[in-house]
């Protein structure tokens, strides 16, 4: 391999990368304060995907309106699913509400199929990412460059709101202790939905991202991604929003460099992922920058 | 209050499926389609096919046709449940499907061994019917496709070269691949690349770049409209400028609502174009879809419809709707001027009939896609 053909295949694997991330971090945010695995995380991205196609598709809104429309619609319909099905489940074991999110999951994609219908639709691929930009020999779309910048620019604006703001210190106190911060008079149920907003939110800007990249969007294609986001959010150390965003550009670049270097076990990148999730949760279950369990004595 | 709730549901479904056993002077068909799922522009057409036949031919013997469709959500195993659904439940006395090969060879067993016939519009891969008594089709067979695709690679555009592309998960495109390299190197060409990807994904950049490197003249990516469109898409990105070829699971709409003008030069070889039509029933069909859904009918529409009057026809030469008369009827079924040509029923059960090549080229004043008629070639 040349090393032409090692960088563009460097900057496949970092444009994958950073889709990945980009849903890893709401995934991931949502689990460090409500130690829910949201498994339908994955879905909501659906949601934010179509919201967008319809925005501009349906309504003839220019695109960055639909996003932003989608973006906020996505959010509402986090916080309802919240309100609808994990509440009633907060005081219930940690696996009833993990039972519920795979419930949640199920119910998107099947309601995705009835309402929107199976036959997947085109994406409209705004001009500004489809440019084709050539660095010495090197090629990739304006996307490649967008969706990175974006998801660093959400990561930003997520460790500010959850370090340096009111709220984020009252999302930190319930991830320590519920009921504590209930006493202390704080209204645990409003920080809920506003994570579960800003979750949502972060999955449907992933999810428009996502459908830029690969213009084609179905009521299942959030399985997969989803999927892939918690293996990132895994590597990262589930929880640690740094982590996740890591986890998401070192899965993209393997997946990609896999197939590059062996081209025989292409077909197998997905199977590959999945060993390596595998591989962290025996041999590093905190993942990269996860924090360390201390017993309690 | 509850245990009534249910005696209420046990009560409906004793009814339904009594209702179902009894009712008279009806023919009961199965149909296991992809209506959702990774192909399900697939199961819509043909269903439109079927649907149209239905309405014009709707009864044999006196007795009217009555289709039940079920959904395999594009599975192989939501196929083998549909089948044995078909079989078991509503007694149909045959079944038109399913469409992707790895459907049909998971759907195909429980018919057989029920003793129901299959006939599947557009499952091509040799082994759907290969050792089987009960599974027929009235589409051509994948090494006959196969070498169609590598003819008008050596002959057509005169390529030395070939890479492949091919989706591991569908026995439709490994043995398309298969068949395709057997005669493009027995023609004297030479394959220099063979890459892999599965149903399903997404990004194929790795694979592109790899095979970028090899200079092809021809890309063979036989595989089905989803990734066709996507691997398009990420080609030209990528800068590559090879003729791409793929076989009769690229004809899609959604090949340039999901690629756009990437799409533009892409061939493929099928089974029908509104052009090669030469038989009565094939004009009727064309002018009716027109009328029925305004616009031009799709191969699997035509397929479908093809299905549908095959086993009608069936019916009639065997004077019973007896899945085992049914059988023998299918199987010497010669000289059935159907929608996509004359069709024989060779003793394997296929299709041996002519095939079709096209190509995308963009509509400028639509502003999409549309498939262009390249040529015939005979068996």
């Amino acid at each position: 391999m040349s090393f032409g053909e090692f960088m563009q295949q460097l900057v496949n694997g970092i444009s994958l990368g950073s889709l990945y991330a980009l849903v890893a971090i709401g995934y991931t945010m949502v689990y460090g304060i409500l130690r829910l695995i949201n498994f339908a995380h994955g879905d909501i991205m659906m949601l934010g995907a179509y919201f967008a196609f319809f925005g501009y598709a349906v309504f003839v809104l220019p695109w960055w309106l639909s996003f932003i429309i989608a973006i906020v619609l996505t959010s509402l319909v986090g916080i309802l699913i919240d309100k609808v099905a994990y509440k009633p489940v907060r005081k219930a074991p940690r696996i009833s509400a993990l039972m519920t999110a795979i419930g949640v999951s199920f119910f998107l994609e099947n309601f995705g199929l009835v309402v929107f219908g199976g036959v997947p639709r085109g994406f409209h691929r705004p001009d500004m990412f489809g440019k084709l930009i050539t660095v010495g020999g090197v090629r990739f779309v304006s996307y490649s460059i967008y969706i990175p910048l974006f998801t660093a620019i959400f990561l930003l604006l997520l460790l500010f709101l959850v370090y340096k703001t009111k709220i984020g210190m009252a999302m930190r106190a319930v991830s320590k202790d519920m009921e504590t911060t209930r006493l202390m008079g704080i209204d645990v149920d409003f920080v809920i939905s506003v994570t579960f907003a800003v979750g949502s939110a972060l999955a449907a800007a992933g999810g428009i991202m996502w459908a830029i990249k690969f213009p084609q969007i179905n009521p299942l294609m959030g399985i997969m991604p989803g999927l892939k986001a918690f293996i990132a959010a895994v590597f990262g150390g589930i929880g640690d929003i740094t982590g996740a965003m890591l986890g998401g550009f070192i899965l993209g670049v393997i997946e990609i460099m896999t197939v590059a270097f062996f081209p025989d076990f292409a077909g197998y990148r997905d199977a590959i992922a999945f060993s390596l999730l595998i591989i962290i949760l025996l041999f590093k279950p905190t993942g990269l920058m996860g924090e360390k369990i201390e017993e309690k004595v | 209050m509850r245990k009534l709730g249910l005696w209420v549901i046990v009560g409906v479904l004793v009814f339904g499926l009594m209702g179902s056993a009894l009712a008279a002077g009806v023919v009961r068909l199965g149909a296991v389609l992809p209506m959702t799922g990774a192909v399900a522009a697939y199961g819509q057409q043909t269903w439109s096919g079927i649907k149209l036949a239905m309405k014009l031919y709707p009864t044999v013997l006196g007795e009217k046709i009555k289709v039940v469709l079920v959904d395999n959500k594009s599975d192989k195993v939501e196929s083998a449940n549909a089948a044995s659904r078909l079989a078991k439940e509503e007694k149909v006395v045959a079944v038109i499907g399913a469409v992707a090969s790895s459907n049909s060879l998971a759907a195909g067993p429980i018919l057989e061994k029920a003793h129901i016939p299959m006939v599947t519009p557009a499952s091509t891969n040799p082994l759907v019917t290969q050792g089987k008594h009960y599974i027929f089709r009235v589409c051509f067979i994948d090494p006959f496709q196969g070498k169609v695709a590598a003819v008008y690679a050596r002959k057509v555009l005169h390529a030395k070269t070939a890479a492949m592309l091919i989706d591991r998960a569908q026995d439709y495109c490994v043995g398309l691949a298969n068949f395709f390299k057997k005669a493009f190197t027995k023609m004297g060409g030479k394959i220099v690349a063979v890459t892999y990807a599965q149903t399903g994904d997404q990004d194929f950049t790795a694979q592109l770049t790899a095979i970028k490197r090899k200079h092809p003249d021809v890309i063979y990516i036989p595989n089905y409209y989803t990734e066709d469109a996507l691997v398009l898409k990420q080609a030209r990105e990528l800068g590559i400028k090879a003729h791409f070829i793929s076989g009769d699971g690229a004809q899609a709409d959604a090949l340039w609502k999901v690629g756009g003008k990437a799409v533009v030069g892409l061939a493929f070889t099928t089974h029908f174009a509104e052009k090669a039509v030469t038989t009565k029933l094939g004009k009727q069909f064309v002018k009716e879809y027109y009328k029925v859904y305004e616009k031009s009918p799709p191969a699997l529409a035509a397929l479908g419809f093809d299905a549908y009057m095959i086993i009608r026809d069936a019916i009639a030469r065997a004077k019973s709707a007896n899945p085992e008369k049914i059988r023998s009827a299918l199987s010497a079924t010669k000289g059935f001027k159907g929608v996509t040509g004359i069709i024989n029923i060779d003793e394997h059960g296929n299709a041996v009939k002519s095939a079709v090549m096209e190509k995308v080229v963009w509509n400028e004043k639509a502003n999409k896609g549309e498939f262009k008629f390249v040529t015939v070639i005979n068996p």
